[in-house]
């Protein structure tokens, strides 16, 4: 089947096929990363021919949330898809750790700081006391870094500046 | 409409959405005050890091608010937030003051987010509803940022200029007299430690201040006295005379145009 065709004409959808659909769909935001690859798609059901998908949100009050649920249902309609409703889910809570080393990597490529592996809940309260980590710059891998801000342009990323290579770039937060 | 004189919840359900639309309340209107920093900002980091924080807040509390509507039968998260008046919201008096100058803002986030940070703690801990539980784990990471940022601020126009420490000084005596709200419990909330759907606040109260004091010794500021008058009503509808010029101009557009759409 080429993939242009309207899926309404196949016999039958597989699970594997939606995934690979939302895997075309990317974040508006980040446009190199696809929400498959960030971890907000979380499951993908079909029951009687009705297709169910969960979504996770990133960021509380991230505007790119609606936009995506708009993009999937674009999306799905677009592959000839009519049963279908898209549910945000808060059972699991979202984090960077669940990006895929490729999508890490693809982030560094467009120049932006990816995220590192997550602190464990109990240091909070003593890392307020001082010790920021070290962001190595996504340009030149310079270790000499410094973090400007802890906001940047969207929810997800901060501001850092690089001595190294004398370049701001941004750092997707892990959290 | 939920006054004063009828609020009075029952069952479970009408329990946890009097919690829900408490957490929800405080999270919204403080969020709105923030967003009054857009384009005000006294640097361009700043500006973009109380806009963000408004936008973590506001997302809060539009979750919370979507949830209460689901449970209580509301049509969606708007209903709370625009169509609701002065008397029916349950935020505390804290979050309503104008946003006032930088380390007004500053102190009154720290202070918050201090609050925030334990109470979203012991929540996560005891709460068995998985989706309530998901979103206050998802608003904890958040919270954390805001608490980290807010602090940092601190130290640094505490023990910064001799304008930037009387500015903070001042701020911190101006609200501490609001800071007793965070900690106080009526009826509505044993009820609800009763049916594990809200956690015991008090109890956190001295962790709060704790890290207040500490952080204010660290940043040169003297810590107000706990003992002075508290102010207090404000989550049974007893507001200051701000709340009702807010929400007069957050809400005037949506109940104008009730059909209005973003295009």
């Amino acid at each position: 089947m080429q993939s242009g065709s309207k899926l309404t004409e196949r016999t039958h959808i597989t699970k594997e096929d939606i995934w690979s659909f939302l895997e075309e769909v990317t974040d508006p935001e980040i446009p190199v990363l696809n929400i498959v690859e960030m971890g907000i798609v979380r499951n993908v059901e079909i029951t009687e021919g009705k297709i169910t998908v969960r979504i996770t949100p990133t960021y509380s009050g991230c505007p790119a949330m609606n936009a995506i649920e708009n993009e999937i249902n674009k999306k799905l309609s677009e592959k000839g898809l009519e049963a279908f409703e898209i549910l945000t889910d808060y059972r699991e809570t979202w984090t960077t750790d669940w990006m895929t080393e490729h999508a890490k990597s693809k982030l560094k490529e467009y120049g932006i700081a990816p995220p590192e592996k997550t602190d464990s809940e109990t240091d909070f309260l003593t890392s307020l006391k001082g010790s920021q980590k070290i962001v190595p710059c996504p340009y030149c891998d310079s270790l000499e870094t410094v973090l400007q801000s802890e906001f940047g342009s969207t929810a997800c990323k901060s501001l850092y500046y690089c001595n190294g290579c004398s370049q701001p770039f941004e750092h997707f937060k892990c959290i | 409409m939920n006054t004063i004189q009828t609020m009075n919840p029952q069952t479970k359900e009408e329990l946890f959405v009097e919690i829900l639309l408490r957490l929800a309340d405080d999270r919204l209107i403080l969020g709105h005050r923030l967003s009054e920093w857009a384009g005000h900002g006294p640097e361009l980091e700043e500006d973009l890091a109380l806009a963000n924080t408004a936008l973590d807040m506001i997302g809060h509390a539009s979750a919370l608010y979507a949830y209460a509507a689901d449970i209580d039968g509301k049509p969606d998260e708007d209903h709370y937030a625009y169509f609701r008046d002065d008397l029916d919201f349950k935020n505390i008096a804290l979050v309503e003051l104008p946003k006032g100058d930088f380390a007004f803002t500053i102190a009154r986030q720290f202070l918050f987010s201090a609050y925030s940070y334990f109470l979203y703690r012991d929540l996560i801990g005891l709460v068995d509803d998985d989706q309530f539980k998901g979103m206050l784990q998802k608003h904890f990471k958040e919270i954390k940022y805001h608490l980290r940022h807010s602090r940092e601020w601190i130290l640094r126009l505490g023990d910064g200029t001799e304008t930037s420490h009387i500015k903070l000084q001042k701020a911190f005596d101006e609200l501490w007299m609001y800071t007793g709200e965070m900690f106080a419990m009526d009826n509505l909330d044993q009820k609800a430690i009763e049916h594990s759907l809200f956690t015991d606040v008090s109890k956190c109260k001295e962790e709060w201040i704790n890290l207040v004091s500490s952080t204010l010794e660290e940043a040169t500021i003297n810590v107000p006295d706990n003992n002075q008058y508290m102010y207090n009503g404000a989550r049974k509808g007893l507001h200051t005379e701000h709340l009702g010029y807010l929400l007069a101009q957050m809400q005037f557009l949506r109940r104008s145009y009730p059909d209005a759409e973003w295009k």
